[in-house]
């Protein structure tokens, strides 16, 4: 029987694997948006697992307004990433580094 | 039923249509010919909204079943934030048509930003907070990255998108948890749950995860490495703006977090906030030490804000409330002042950011630059100033909630963090001579440094009613 536990349960692997992928990734940029998609995932099977579980609604529409923010999130932070391509020439993560910091 | 529902939003539906609506005229137009007019334009409607919020707004309005909150509280965020967003908007506008930079973009993400922003300090509701930061966030994102020709602003971008789509992260990940615990998003309903009796462990999981998301967004430590980087590489005026009104409206959405949904388990959270401010606080004051950069000195200067503001919301108290809404407000009219005068630094007509072009800035320009000592005297906290007294009312607000230890340390931190506004100040008066500043261009920067400056000094007398406008809103935001 599956219960919600282990939804709870692969949705912090997926957040966990999201946040080590960000810190962790020595590559590039690419990967740090897809890790962030995957942050956002699994939170939206975290909403829906306790939507279900709750016989509560809201968490499928909070997820749909999640869904839809990343899409716009996506789009944006891959614009950002063409004009610093077509600036840097690279989008290797270690050539992030005009700036110290 | 929904009639009523939309007069309560009115405002922030009307902004976001004016934003589309010039938007679709200004691409059928004149284009970027048309940028600096709709700068002033957008500028005023902002004015104007804030006078109507101001003059309108009475009483607690709740609309769409406790999603949206106007009350004194968020009205007294909109009406700070709509007026610093005018002046920075109109302060800038010399500053990017000079350079080239000034697209009709920008007065129409800055008004999307505003938006957002309304929404996120009248937000009721876990989605409504989403939905206001995020249109808050990716405007923001966007206008980081906006001199698209620029390797520092389009880093400065990436850098800020990067970390703020893991706070978003962070935030809705702890949202979720709030959720399936409190089987509610609504604040009124979650402070049922963790008010009364034992409060759910996977409550108080999402808790942290919230602050720590909305942390990011407020700039205070651990969550500062964006901070310095973003205000650094940003063109100028878009720096303005960050420094200013959205970190008055993270300010606000942290206050109704914490107080409207959490405000029943003000022990649990009181150990965090009270641990952000202290670390900021010192962070702020240590980093800024060894900065040449103005701009990223200010930066480290509004992690050190933020500290003192957190540490009116760790109180957990109305006088709490009061002094971080007063603070925000006192903040935000230095930095309007402060980034006014960095605007206008310039050289050959290039921006200067190095604070040794400062030296003996006082022989040449001695009303300009007292002016900005007196600023700089606010900023560093210093009496009779009107940064004093902020920094009074969060320590007795601490103070007073038996937080003792942290108005120690806030006092040992603004010593700590006056020697660097203190050494700008050396630098202008007692400096080396050197190869001398450009005069000042532009009115409308030279009249935003000289009003700061008189508000810094004459505020002292009765904090022009804001402090009784901050009573109500905290007395608001507690019921």
């Amino acid at each position: 029987m599956i219960g919600l536990e282990h939804y709870l349960g692969v949705a912090a692997t997926l957040f966990v694997i999201g946040i080590f992928g960000l810190f962790l990734n020595r590559k590039n940029i690419i990967i740090l948006l897809m890790s962030i998609e995957l942050i956002l995932l699994s939170v939206n099977i975290n909403l829906v697992a306790f939507s279900a579980f709750l016989g509560d609604l809201v968490g499928q529409v909070f997820a749909l307004f999640v869904m839809t923010v990343a899409a716009a999130e996506a789009a944006i932070g891959l614009a950002i990433l063409v004009s610093f391509f077509r600036n840097r020439g690279t989008i290797a993560v270690e050539d992030v580094n005009v700036m110290k910091g | 039923m929904i009639q009523a529902d939309l007069n309560i939003i009115l405002p922030e539906i009307l902004l976001a249509i004016y934003a589309m609506l010039a938007l679709v005229a200004v691409v059928y137009t004149g284009k970027d010919k048309m940028a600096g007019m709709l700068t002033w334009i957008t500028a005023g409607v902002f004015v104007l909204l804030a006078m109507w919020i101001g003059a309108s707004g009475a009483g607690d309005n709740v609309a769409f079943n406790g999603m949206f909150h106007d009350d004194a509280f968020s009205r007294f965020a909109k009406i700070a934030m709509l007026l610093s967003g005018a002046a920075v908007l109109v302060m800038g506008q010399d500053y990017m048509a000079r350079r080239g930079m000034l697209r009709f973009e920008y007065p129409v993400l800055v008004s999307l930003a505003m938006v957002g922003m309304m929404t996120m300090v009248s937000a009721g509701d876990l989605i409504a907070l989403y939905m206001g930061l995020e249109l808050q966030s990716l405007a923001l994102y966007v206008v980081a990255s906006f001199r698209r020709d620029s390797v520092k602003s389009t880093e400065a971008g990436m850098k800020y998108f990067l970390l703020g789509a893991l706070s978003s992260g962070l935030l809705l990940y702890g949202s979720s948890l709030v959720y399936g615990f409190a089987g509610t998003t609504q604040f009124s309903g979650i402070i049922d749950v963790a008010g009364h009796g034992d409060t759910p462990l996977g409550l108080l999981f999402g808790l942290t995860f919230v602050v720590a998301g909305l942390a990011f967004k407020v700039s205070a430590v651990p969550f500062h490495m964006w901070t310095p980087d973003v205000y650094e590489g940003a063109p100028t005026p878009i720096t303005a703006f960050f420094a200013t009104a959205p970190k008055l409206a993270a300010m606000g959405l942290f206050a109704r977090v914490l107080f409207d949904a959490f405000g029943g388990v003000v022990a649990d959270w009181q150990q965090i906030i009270a641990l952000l401010s202290v670390l900021s606080m010192f962070l702020g004051a240590v980093a800024a030490i060894g900065q040449r950069n103005i701009k990223r000195l200010m930066a480290y200067s509004s992690i050190a804000h933020m500290g003192y503001a957190l540490m009116g919301l760790a109180s957990g108290t109305a006088l709490g409330i009061e002094a971080m809404l007063v603070y925000m407000a006192i903040y935000v009219t230095m930095n309007i002042g402060t980034f006014a005068f960095i605007l206008s630094m310039e050289k050959d007509g290039q921006p200067v950011v190095d604070i040794s072009a400062l030296n003996m800035y006082s022989k040449r320009a001695p009303g300009r630059a007292l002016a900005m000592l007196f600023l700089l005297f606010s900023l560093a906290g210093v009496p009779p100033f009107l940064g004093f007294f902020g920094k009074l009312y969060v320590l007795r607000a601490a103070f007073d909630a038996g937080l003792a230890w942290l108005a120690v340390a806030g006092v040992i931190a603004s010593v700590i963090g006056a020697f660097y506004y203190l050494r700008i100040v050396y630098f202008m008066y007692f400096g080396e001579e050197r190869d001398a500043l450009d005069a000042p261009r532009s009115p409308v920067q030279h009249l935003m440094l000289v009003l700061s400056a008189a508000v810094m000094l004459l505020g002292v007398v009765n904090f022009f009613g804001v402090d009784t406008a901050a009573q109500a809103a905290a007395v608001a935001l507690l019921q």
